[in-house]
Order: C-alpha cells, then sequence, then structure tokens
C-alpha cells in the first residue's frame, strides 16, 4: 500500500462530496483524509483526497469516479511535484512553568499562538502532514488536550493549473420529436463530437483512460 | 419559443421533446401533478401498471427491444422505492431507462412527511446519475440531460427527482439548444495504436476466441461481429446478455460459456491463447475461480466503459470505445495486417479441435425416468413453434438457463433476461415492456412458477391495455435452481424451496381471473398441440402452465468457487479433456 493524493475537479453541485464519499466507500476504499473548497471558478469545486491504496486498485477507483457524472477532471499529485498543506489548531496543557518551553516549540515550527489561558495555549500551525506530525510529538509530552485538523489541501508546483479548459457546454442530441406513430426501430446512438484531450495539468491525469 | 407553463406541463413537454411515446407508471400523491397534463398528451400513451416494479422492469423491456429509453414514472416514497429493484436490474445489465418520481414540497423535504424518502440518496449507487429538481426552470434541462446521458456511452439507468411544488410554479418552457456537462465525455472511437495492436496479436495468436457480451447487442454490432468472425474464422462465444449477437446456427458460434455453459465455449476460453473480449466484463459467472481462467490466454479488452477494462482481469491490449466502431476498425486493421504479412493466418487446427468437442458434448438433457414433463422439452418445443423473430423473455433460474440453450437465438435483441442482478420476477413486466416497443412481435416470456409468482399482477395490465403477451410458466413446484443446488451441495435438505404450485395456486385459473387465457399442460403428447393454442390467442395474454418434473438440473454446471476446468456435463460426470488435446 503507497500513499496517493488525488485532486478532483468537481461540478459545484448539491450532493456531489455524497457521490464521491459513498463510491470510494463501498468500492471498499478507506479515505485518509478529505478537504473540500470552491475554486477560482464558482461553478467548480476541488476535493483533495489522500487514500493508502496499491496502484492497482487506484487506478479501478479513479476510473470508478470519473464515471461519475459530476467529476470533471481526476489529477494525481507526485509529492514531489507539489505543495501540500494541513492546518492544525491544538490546545496544549501549558502553565508558568512549561509555557516558555511550549512558546519554543511554535517558534521552531513557525506556528502560531491564537488563544492563551492560564493552564493553556491553543496553537494553529499549518504545514505539510510530515510537519505537524513531528511538532505534535514535541508537543504530546506537555498534554495535548484537543486537537482539530483539517484535511490536507494540495496544488501542483509551477505555472499550469489543472482547472483550464474544464467546463464546456455538451450539444444536446437532436430531440427527436415524434411525428407520425412512434418510430419503434431500433435507433443508434447519435454520433458525438469529439473534445480536444486538455492540456497535460501538472502531475499524471488518471483519466480518461484513453490507453496507448 | 418560450411560453408559460406549469412545472408539470413542462415536464410532460420534455419528455414529449425527448422523444417518448410510452410511459410506465403509477400516480400518487406527490406525482399527481405530472399525471395532470399527461391526459392531454397525445404523443405519450402512459400504461398504468399494477406495482412499480412492473413498470421499471417494463421499461427495461420496452428499451431492450426498441433500443430506445424505456420510461417509468412514480410517486415519491413507496412509489420510488418499488422502483428500486428494476432501476439496480438496469444498472448491471446496461439497460438505458429514465426513472421519473415525484418528490414532496422542497420545504416539506428532510422534515419526515408522508410518502418522502430520500430516492437520490437510495439510487445513488445504482443509477448512472440521478438528479433532484426543486427549481422548475430545471426540468426541460434535467430531462434532455437525464435522456442524453441514460443512451449514450454505456448506457443505464437515470433518475429525476421531481417536487411537488417545482411541478406546480409557472415557468417559461425552452427546450435545451446545448447542455452543460462538463464531466460526462464518453469515448467512442477506440485508438487507432490499440487498434493495430490488437490487430498483431490476432495474427499472432493460435487459438484467439471472441468472448462476446451485451455491450455487443447495445451498439447494434451484429453484422459487424459476424464480418470479423468470418474474415478469418475466428470460434465465437455469446455471453447470456450476448445471445443472439451471433446466429447459434452459425458453424463459427460454440455456445455460451460460464457457469452452465456449453463444454465446447467454456473449454474454448480455457485453452485459448487470445481472448478478444467484446463488450463483456469478466463477470464471476463467466470466469468461475478467476485465477485459472483461460490461463495462458493475451487479453484483448474492448468496452465503452474504461472501468470494466483490467477491473477482474488484467488486458494485454485495453480499447476504450463502443463495439461498433472497435469492430469496424479492428476489421479495417486486420486487413491492413494481412496485406502486410502477405499471409492470412489460419485456425483451422484449433477450430476442428472445438468442433469435435462441440459435436462430442451438445448441450444436451435426459427424459425424466418418471414419464413427467421434462422441463427443457418445453422450452425447445416453444422455441421451434415460436420461432427466432419471436422476442423472448425469462426469470431468473433455472428455466432461464434452460431457455439460453435451447431457445432458438438467431438475432440480436430478441432474448431479454436480468442478467447481472438476477431479478427474480424480470420476465412477465419485461415481456410487457417488449410487446408494446414491438407490437409486431411475438413476446414469450418463459418463466419460473417462483418467479411468475413476484410479479404476474401485470398479467391485469396487459389484458386491460391490450398487450397480448404470452406467458410459459415452467412449474417445478420448486424454487428450481436453489433447490438444484440444495441436491448437490445440502445433502439434499430442502429447505424453503417447494413451492407447492401443482396444487396452489391454479395458474390457469389465476390467469382467467386476471382476463386472460389459462392453459395447462403436463405430458409430453399435449405441449405442442398447447403451445399452438396459445399462438392462436392474439388479443389476450395467454399463460400456459406447464407442469415439469421437479427434479431436472441444469447442466453442464461449474460449481461456485472453482475453476472452469472442473465442468461437468452431469452430476459426478466431467468431460475427457485430454483425449480432445485441447
Amino acid at each position: 500500500m503507497s500513499k496517493h493524493t488525488l485532486s478532483i475537479l468537481v461540478e459545484n453541485k448539491h450532493g456531489v462530496l455524497a457521490r464521491v464519499a459513498a463510491l470510494i466507500s463501498r468500492r471498499g476504499f478507506n479515505i485518509d483524509s478529505l478537504a473540500v473548497g470552491p475554486t477560482e471558478h464558482p461553478e467548480v469545486s476541488r476535493m483533495t483526497i489522500a487514500v493508502s491504496v496499491d496502484e492497482q486498485p487506484l487506478e479501478q477507483i479513479t476510473k470508478q469516479l470519473n464515471k461519475l457524472v459530476n467529476v470533471i477532471k481526476i489529477v494525481e499529485l507526485e509529492p514531489s511535484q507539489t505543495v501540500q498543506r494541513e492546518l492544525l489548531l491544538v490546545k496544549v496543557k501549558a502553565d508558568t512553568l512549561t509555557r516558555g518551553q511550549v512558546l519554543e516549540t511554535v517558534q521552531l515550527f513557525r506556528a502560531k499562538v491564537v488563544d492563551v489561558a492560564p493552564d493553556a495555549i491553543t496553537i494553529e500551525a499549518t504545514g505539510n502532514p510530515e510537519k505537524l506530525e513531528a511538532m505534535l510529538r514535541v508537543l504530546e509530552p506537555f498534554g495535548v488536550r484537543e486537537l482539530v485538523q483539517s484535511g490536507m489541501v494540495a496544488i501542483g508546483r509551477g505555472s499550469r493549473s489543472i482547472s483550464e479548459r474544464s467546463l464546456r457546454p455538451v450539444p444536446v442530441p437532436p430531440p427527436h420529436v415524434a411525428s407520425g406513430p412512434p418510430n419503434v426501430q431500433a435507433q443508434p446512438p447519435a454520433d458525438r463530437p469529439h473534445h480536444p484531450v486538455p492540456a497535460p495539468p501538472p502531475g499524471r491525469t488518471v483519466a480518461p483512460a484513453r490507453h496507448g | 419559443m418560450s411560453e408559460q407553463l406549469t412545472g408539470a406541463q413542462a415536464l410532460i413537454r420534455a419528455l414529449e421533446h425527448a422523444g417518448v411515446d410510452t410511459v410506465f407508471g403509477i400516480p400518487g400523491g406527490a406525482i399527481l401533478p405530472a399525471y395532470d397534463p399527461m391526459l392531454d398528451s397525445t404523443q405519450i400513451r402512459h400504461i398504468l401498471v399494477r406495482h412499480e416494479q412492473g413498470a421499471g422492469h417494463a421499461a427495461q423491456g420496452y428499451a431492450a427491444a426498441s433500443g430506445k429509453v424505456g420510461v417509468c414514472m412514480a410517486t415519491s416514497g413507496p412509489g420510488a422505492t418499488n422502483l428500486v429493484t428494476p432501476i439496480a436490474d438496469a444498472y448491471m445489465d446496461s439497460v438505458p431507462i429514465v426513472a421519473i418520481t415525484g418528490q414532496v414540497a422542497s420545504a416539506a423535504i428532510g422534515t419526515d412527511a408522508f410518502q418522502e424518502a430520500d430516492i437520490r440518496g437510495i439510487t445513488m449507487p445504482i443509477t448512472k446519475h440521478n438528479f433532484l429538481v426543486n427549481d422548475p426552470n430545471d426540468i426541460a434541462t434535467t430531462i434532455a440531460e437525464a435522456f442524453h446521458i441514460a443512451s449514450t456511452g454505456r448506457p443505464g439507468p437515470v433518475l429525476v427527482d421531481v417536487t411537488k411544488d417545482a411541478m406546480q410554479a409557472k415557468v417559461d418552457f425552452q427546450w435545451p439548444t446545448e447542455l452543460s456537462l462538463p464531466g460526462y465525455r464518453p469515448v467512442t472511437r477506440p485508438h487507432p495504436k490499440q487498434v493495430r495492436e490488437a490487430a498483431r496479436l490476432i495474427a499472432a495468436a493460435e487459438k484467439p476466441v471472441l468472448y462476446v457480451g451485451g455491450g455487443v447487442i447495445r451498439a447494434q454490432a451484429s453484422a459487424e461481429l459476424k464480418e470479423l468472425a468470418e474474415l478469418l474464422g475466428i470460434p465465437v462465444v455469446t455471453t447470456l446478455m450476448a445471445r443472439g449477437a451471433l446466429p447459434d446456427s452459425h458453424e463459427l458460434h460454440f455456445g455460451m460459456p460460464g457457469m452452465h455453459g456449453s463444454v465446447s465455449a467454456v473449454g474454448a476460453l480455457q485453452r485459448s491463447d487470445l481472448l478478444i473480449c467484446l463488450g463483456a466484463r469478466f463477470d464471476d459467472r463467466v470466469t468461475g475461480r478467476l485465477d485459472s481462467f483461460a490461463p495462458d490466454a493475451k487479453v484483448i479488452h474492448a468496452d465503452i466503459d474504461p472501468a470494466e477494462i483490467g477491473k477482474n482481469r488484467a488486458a494485454d491490449v485495453p480499447i476504450v470505445g463502443d463495439c461498433k466502431e472497435v469492430i469496424t476498425d479492428l476489421l479495417a486493421a486486420l486487413r491492413t495486417e494481412i496485406a502486410n504479412a502477405g499471409r492470412t493466418p489460419s485456425y483451422d487446427t484449433w477450430r476442428h479441435q472445438l468442433e469435435t468437442v462441440r459435436a462430442k458434448y451438445p448441450v444436451a438433457y435426459d427424459e425424466p425416468e418418471d414419464g413427467t414433463l421434462s422441463p427443457q422439452y418445453v422450452i425447445e418445443r416453444i422455441g421451434r413453434i415460436a420461432g427466432p423473430d419471436a422476442v423472448y423473455t425469462a426469470g431468473v433460474g433455472q428455466h432461464q438457463m434452460w431457455s439460453a440453450h435451447y431457445l432458438p437465438f438467431e438475432k440480436p435483441g430478441h432474448w431479454l433476461n436480468s442478467g447481472g442482478l438476477g431479478t427474480m420476477g424480470y420476465a412477465v413486466p419485461a415481456a410487457m415492456g417488449a410487446k408494446v416497443a414491438r407490437p409486431d412481435k411475438t413476446v414469450w416470456a418463459i418463466d419460473g412458477d417462483g418467479c411468475f409468482q413476484m410479479t404476474n399482477q401485470e398479467l391485469v395490465t396487459c389484458a386491460l391495455e391490450g398487450i397480448p403477451i404470452k406467458v410459459a410458466v415452467i412449474n417445478n413446484q420448486s424454487l428450481g435452481m436453489v433447490r438444484q443446488w440444495q441436491t448437490l451441495f445440502y445433502d439434499k435438505r430442502y429447505s424453503n424451496t417447494d413451492l407447492h404450485s401443482a396444487r396452489i395456486p391454479d395458474f390457469a385459473k389465476l390467469a382467467e381471473a386476471m382476463g386472460g387465457v389459462g392453459l395447462r399442460c403436463s405430458d409430453k403428447d399435449s405441449v405442442d398441440a398447447t403451445i399452438d393454442k396459445a399462438m392462436s390467442v392474439t388479443d389476450q395474454p395467454v399463460v400456459v402452465d406447464f407442469v415439469v418434473h421437479r427434479d431436472a438440473m441444469v447442466w453442464p454446471m461449474v460449481a461456485a468457487g472453482v475453476s472452469n476446468d472442473e465442468i461437468q456435463i452431469a452430476r459426478d460426470m466431467a468431460p475427457t479433456w485430454d483425449s480432445e488435446e485441447l
């Protein structure tokens, strides 16, 4: 099993999160983390999903996700080509004796103190998952009273965007308005136009699977 | 060209624009507004069924028999949940249907209102896509999108849930000229490089087999398939969903593969060195134990759904595309390959081996020793008398497998059954839908006595609506397939499989009570005369209760979870592979 980060562009429509989460669950996969939010296009949302799976099941899950009509595009982000961030809020025990040491840790990890009480400090930190894990290891001996963490968000390095050219209308098939008796002869499906394949985004476009 | 309508009028108008001529459904509270303008539609015939499940299967039968999108309609809550089974069935077998359901008013959603069920949530895993419409302005566009999604790419069911208030509001009707579906772009044109690679593999193979699935039927690619098989003389097997894709009488046809497949078809796949899989999905009922399925074969897998490729069996050459286009391109590539190589590959040795197996192990049955009627004989005679031009539907179980073996499959689109989901009760309502789509055709539902008791209420619909289907109840007084497994694997402990249906119900009387003709037959000598009589009735539904031997079994059989090499042609009888040098 290896960790993979998928960036998924979805239509900003009611129920999309449920569709994506339910599909991953019913195909037997666990989500390590999921974050969803708006993008530069108001009609598009972006999900960042971290999953631990092997290569082959990952291909199956991305193909299944691509079949969801509301899913516009899926890109697997390679860690080396990607900036990954999580947000952490943690409430640590800190009295007059230990406060100095806790504040030192905050500085070391370039975190921020966002609230202080006589016997505790609330710290805000952002970073990649490894950094936050390291900070928590240092803070743990002081006593973690409460912890909340966001899902990871990730974006590819460089100037390219994965959301370019993702939204375009599809011409409606000519409505076969019945005139005369209903046509019971089998009709071949209307030929569909072929859209140019979007420019390769940073990372690996996992689908649509045009093999070759 | 906009015009003020109610949302309900817009819904009916949109269905008309989508080319709908038939809707199977039942009204109820939340869908009531839609049924008022339905009364005024001259284009749409609404067929009032007796159970929503019947509406769903009828829409499937209509779609499969016509190639068009089938439509069913139901109210919220229980009406909608009764559609769940046919929707799941259509999803598994890639049948294009659109289900329209009423939903409680948008203000009441989430309040556990009367007859409220989150049908969009319920059907998410079993629809190609679904919609909840609560803005009347979205009705026309949503219907257009639903029909587009259902009928293109890999076909499937789409559900449109419309709230009652959206149907009651006023709206400017406008049929869209463009759809915005940025995430929906099915690939139908195969990649030329992959097709060339497939042609190279075929030319290099010694034991190729065309493993043909329902995708070839849906793509209406039978003519192309025949041309492809004949070009090089490649043996063909057709799965349960593909019966009729190549005529059974064709010399290159080696039968149906799978758990109850013919020895020649199962053997062809097992011993092949190249599977050319067209629109099939390596279902467990075909492959048996996956790790011992066709162990020496390379795989060319063509499917319109990329997710099917590599799902169960890795493909050496994956091809995403519509089967019709794939086969057409493959034909051209093969001709080029042959021209470049300067020689035509020959599979004569391989084909002769299979012909020997086919001759030695035909699908066959023994007459019951106690003189009771043989179910296989009944089905065989119906097929002979009604002929390959009739449309046949089946339920699920022994009678379905016997139908798959003994009916005459010579044409595509004449065999409708529930393959993936295995829905008992599919036959009668599907036959009803098929007969509506093809009134010129004789439509026979081959049903079991268990299946028939699940959905026979639609005979009332058939009688009242003038849909003269014919039903053969293969009455072995049991849930026969389950009983067969109890015989083979549960030490003949027949737990809850005895239906006592030789006595109760009286199927002939039941048919009469529901406005049809009821016939009964229990001896071999009167089988033909009974079928002839059923064939002569053309203005009413007919039910024939064929009381048959209850211990007849489906053979050949590959037991669940074992390798296809373990196929048995009868109990404890295996074919002798080695002597065939297969």
